[in-house]
């Protein structure tokens, strides 16, 4: 077979991502007819470059879905090496292909004879499953520890924000070097930070249901009781490792609904370690800007809790900001993310993420230019439409 | 403001403690030692050997005890090892144990010993800091002139074409990572894949001549995401600006559009923009690490890379101060400029 040319490999290409354009079509299309009904959401479709911005997350997020739920769109395994293709150039007939296998490594083959577009396609997927989950974590962390410390402020301000700082304080390059390394593994600090970290979320919808409804216990208690036995279930479930002999052996396997690989937990942990300080501090300074406000004056005098004036009416009213700064923050994560696969740390070495293969690719940068490009410019894509949403979405909450 | 900057410095003081014992802490675990024996004496070490080389280096004590010596503040160790050998922290390899001082610590001026390179860290931090040192200054002079130059012209017309056009370019550049652009730059000017072949791709020959030819593109890296970074801040504050009450009056006053730019506008538009460049030398410092990896330029990044992939405690800790040092100073000279700058906040 003939390689294929640069139109082919755009129109096949093109091809693959057809369950992608699809549903970008119906996206687009019923959230611009119902964009009044829509809220903020819908005022993305207001501006063009918060549409430009959304249409490469939605790409991306749907190229991740579509891959690793429906194995579709990746035309190969991305972990397997076909023989004869290390190095080639994009759009190489596979040598002997098995009947039914696609026939093209439609972006070349890498230094391992993988197929460089499957390996781009099933990485958006490693990409998009830690990124908005650990910068979620992040602003749970963050508001769980700001809102308190901007509302009291005093000495609990004082000591949490020296925290804050004296992680902020770190090069961002060094804490990953001392937290995502085999033998920190080994010592099972990540687990701890994890045990840690993964109680926040649990703290913070406690409170957040328990200070709605501590007047109405009827409702609070059957409620608190059924979330929270739900929530400590999949607590236990994501810091319990069966066999691993970490400290928190005692939760049955049997109640093990699932098993994070110990590269993706401290990759995780690590990231939401690093992004949380920022959060908190916006948080604070949020908080500290609205609290002399008429209406947290308002339901102080009506007497309700702090927590409920901090959760109920502080943390609503603060959204418009803490929405743009969460797109922008998911690219940052993003580019953490990439920043541990470009040094090699926590994810194994042949997981098709992006920093991973940019870093693999790099080193035979001055030769072959397709390994390494690909995933530079998916990362970059991805990133940019995340800024230009959260550019989109400043706008248009700053127009009322 | 005496008092203020003193209360700045004592909290500097306090972080950098903070934040040494927490890399203390993680370097001195007990796999991380085991690693540094390792690849310090010999890879096929049994258990027991692996614990007779640390307690025959004193790694094995409380790690306060540790880091008191680090500090300086507790006498260095001298332990008689089990093979004969008499080890003291103080005299480093050749020295007689005799003539060492007693204390040999931070406040004495001792940096430590580095275990990979195999010589005192204080030497060796400053060879790479300067040769980091040349690269930032380089970065930054290309950054701020064509960052503000940027803003200003974008957020002279809001909405304009120029604005549009250079928005562009800064949104797209500020969601470049380091490893992103430095990637993209070597495939289009040095690849041979190209064949453009301008600039070549490693800046290891830029560290004793640096040229045109070999330090472009580690410099262009550094530089391309602070540009867009500031060319934003640049841009929002001059649109502010431009919109305020004063710069209408002039307008009306007829005052040509050119001088209402630099004569007006520009003063109040580059309060802000000073405080992002000087914050912006703290993340200067991730992007130097990531584009030394790339270039194999031997700065204080890949020292710091170094270090941390062979546990070289001394070394780190080095690292980790001089750091926080370079963080919690340019904050600390960010809010004294903006003081000085801003004479709402001066006389307030």
């Amino acid at each position: 077979m003939d390689p294929l040319s640069w139109g082919e490999i755009i129109v096949r290409i093109l091809y693959q991502f057809l369950p992608v354009w699809i549903s970008m079509f119906v996206v687009f299309t019923a959230s611009i007819t119902f964009k009044r009904k829509l809220g903020l959401y819908g005022r993305i479709f207001d501006s063009t470059v918060g549409m430009i911005g959304f249409a490469l997350v939605t790409f991306w997020v749907f190229t991740a879905f579509y891959a690793s739920a429906f194995d579709l769109i990746a035309t190969h395994d991305p972990l397997v090496q076909a023989s004869g293709m290390k190095n080639k150039v994009p759009g190489t007939p596979l040598r002997d292909a098995a009947e039914g296998a696609y026939a093209f490594y439609l972006l070349g083959g890498d230094n391992l004879a993988r197929d460089v577009f499957s390996r781009m396609v099933h990485g958006s997927a490693i990409v998009l499953s830690i990124a908005p989950l650990a910068t979620l974590f992040g602003y749970v962390v963050g508001v769980t520890l700001g809102l308190p410390a901007g509302y009291f402020g005093g000495r609990l301000d004082t000591i949490l924000s020296f925290l804050a700082n004296l992680i902020l304080a770190f090069p961002v390059i060094l804490l990953f070097y001392l937290l995502v390394t085999p033998e920190i593994i080994a010592t099972g600090i990540p687990m701890y930070m994890a045990a840690v970290f993964f109680i926040f979320p649990l703290v913070f919808i406690t409170v957040l249901l328990n200070s709605r409804y501590k007047v109405l216990p009827h409702i609070r208690t059957p409620l608190l009781a059924v979330v929270l036995t739900i929530g400590i279930w999949i607590y236990f479930s994501t810091i319990s490792e069966s066999g691993r002999g970490t400290f928190v052996d005692f939760w049955p396997n049997a109640l093990d609904l699932f098993n994070i690989p110990g590269g993706v937990l401290v990759v995780f942990i690590s990231v939401v370690f690093v992004n949380s300080p920022t959060i908190f501090r916006i948080i604070r300074g949020l908080t500290m800007d609205v609290k002399s406000r008429d209406y947290v004056a308002a339901a102080q005098t009506r007497g309700e809790t702090p927590w409920y004036i901090m959760l109920w009416e502080i943390l609503p009213n603060v959204r418009g900001p803490l929405i743009v700064d969460f797109c922008l923050r998911i690219g940052y994560a993003t580019i953490l993310l990439g920043t541990l696969g470009f040094f090699g740390l926590g994810l194994p070495p042949e997981s098709p993420d992006w920093g991973s293969t940019i870093n693999d690719g790099r080193k035979l940068l001055s030769v072959y230019l397709h390994p390494a490009l690909t995933p530079a410019f998916s990362l970059l894509s991805l990133v940019l439409g995340l800024n230009l949403l959260a550019d989109g979405l400043r706008e248009e909450s700053l127009k009322d | 403001m005496g008092m203020f900057i003193l209360k700045r410095l004592g909290v500097m003081a306090l972080t950098a403690l903070g934040l040494t014992l927490i890399v203390f802490y993680m370097t001195n675990l007990y796999p991380n030692l085991e690693k540094l024996a390792k690849t310090q004496g010999n890879f096929r070490m049994s258990e027991t050997e692996v614990s007779t080389w640390l307690n025959n280096r004193g790694y094995t004590r409380p790690l306060l005890v540790k880091y008191g010596e680090w500090l300086g503040v507790l006498p260095g160790y001298v332990i008689e090892g089990t093979d004969g050998e008499v080890r003291a922290r103080c005299a480093p390899q050749g020295q007689s144990v005799e003539d060492a001082p007693e204390y040999c610590g931070v406040f004495q001026g001792g940096w430590g010993y580095s275990s990979v390179f195999k010589e005192p860290a204080s030497d060796i931090m400053w060879k790479r800091l300067s040769l980091t040192g040349f690269l930032m200054l380089c970065a930054l002079l290309l950054t701020i002139p064509v960052a503000l130059l940027i803003g200003i012209l974008a957020g002279m017309r809001e909405g304009s074409k120029t604005d549009r056009t250079l928005s562009t370019f800064s949104i797209v550049t500020s969601a470049t990572p380091e490893y992103v652009s430095g990637v993209v730059l070597i495939a289009i000017f040095a690849s041979s894949a190209v064949g453009l072949k301008w600039f070549k791709g490693s800046a290891t020959k830029a560290m004793e001549s640096p040229d045109f030819e070999n330090f472009t593109l580690p410099v262009l890296t550094i530089a391309l995401f602070s540009i867009g970074y500031i060319a934003r801040m640049t841009r929002a504050s001059m649109t502010e600006v431009m919109t305020a009450q004063y710069i209408r009056t002039a307008r009306l006053k007829g005052v040509s559009f050119g001088n209402i730019v630099l004569k007006h506008a520009l003063r109040n538009a580059l309060i802000a923009p000073f405080t992002v460049i000087i914050l912006q030398i703290p993340y200067l410092l991730t992007g130097v690490v990531i584009t030394e990896t790339l270039f194999n330029y031997k700065g204080f990044g890949w020292l710091l890379v170094q270090a941390a992939g062979n546990n070289d405690i001394d070394m780190l800790l080095g690292v980790s101060v001089v750091s926080v040092i370079i963080v919690l100073a340019t904050q600390l000279i960010s809010d004294i400029g903006y003081v000085y700058l801003n004479p709402r906040i001066r006389i307030s």
